[in-house]
């Protein structure tokens, strides 16, 4: 029973974020700022979903799976964002209220 | 319908509501960027609705799946974000002249 709770609390935790990494992506101003958005909330939700994966079928197969597809997701995400980050920043795309430092462009361009 | 199988609809609601909003901006991106973050969220929503689907159907298979999806979004993200930095290096080394492909 008790883990039963624990294990909803789990998977409706990491639904809300999913939906808030959604909401983000969908409403906050600029390129950088929604990556902030999915990167994080998006990583924490699938991670609170996988542990109560781990924790629900609790064998040593199963669980090993859950927790190494959170360990690649905490690898690659940070990964990931920072490329995209560095292509949209070269790629100029316009951004929301951010001054950026004179010569990080130069200290950027490779 | 136990407490469990109640929460795990709702989160397929709301992971869900979060793939759809990943989408309307997906077809809304204003730039190149824009879109593949979009993608790439897509992607991690979707391995935590295999995982939701796991704990639904009771199949471990799909943890498998979550694995690969990850794998492949991870692939996937970073070769776009390449493609757009030698896009725009090429853009630039051709004094603004931004005719794709035209070149080799």
């Amino acid at each position: 029973m008790i883990l039963e709770l624990i294990l909803s609390f789990l998977v409706i935790l990491g639904g809300f974020f999913c939906l808030v990494a959604g909401l983000g992506i969908l409403r906050l101003p600029d390129v950088l700022i929604r990556m902030h958005a999915s990167t994080k909330a998006g990583t924490l939700g699938s991670g609170l979903i996988l542990i109560a994966v781990a924790v629900f079928f609790a064998d040593i197969a199963t669980t090993s799976r859950a927790l190494m597809t959170i360990v690649f997701l905490l690898v690659t995400a940070p990964v990931a964002a920072h490329m995209i980050g560095r292509a949209a920043f070269r790629s100029r795309v316009p951004l929301w209220n951010t001054k950026i430092e004179d010569g990080a462009e130069e200290k950027l361009k490779r | 319908m136990t407490i469990l199988e109640t929460s795990i609809d709702i989160a397929f609601v709301l992971v869900m509501l979060g793939v759809v909003f990943a989408f309307v901006r997906l077809v809304k991106g204003p730039s190149l960027p824009d879109r593949i973050v979009a993608l790439d969220m897509m992607t991690v929503l979707i391995v935590s609705f295999c995982g939701l689907f796991a704990l639904q159907s009771g199949d471990v298979a799909f943890i498998d799946v979550a694995i690969v999806l990850a794998l492949i979004g991870f692939l996937a993200t970073v070769a776009l974000a390449r493609f757009v930095e030698r896009r725009q290096a090429r853009i630039e080394d051709g004094d603004g002249d931004d005719t794709l492909g035209d070149e080799q």
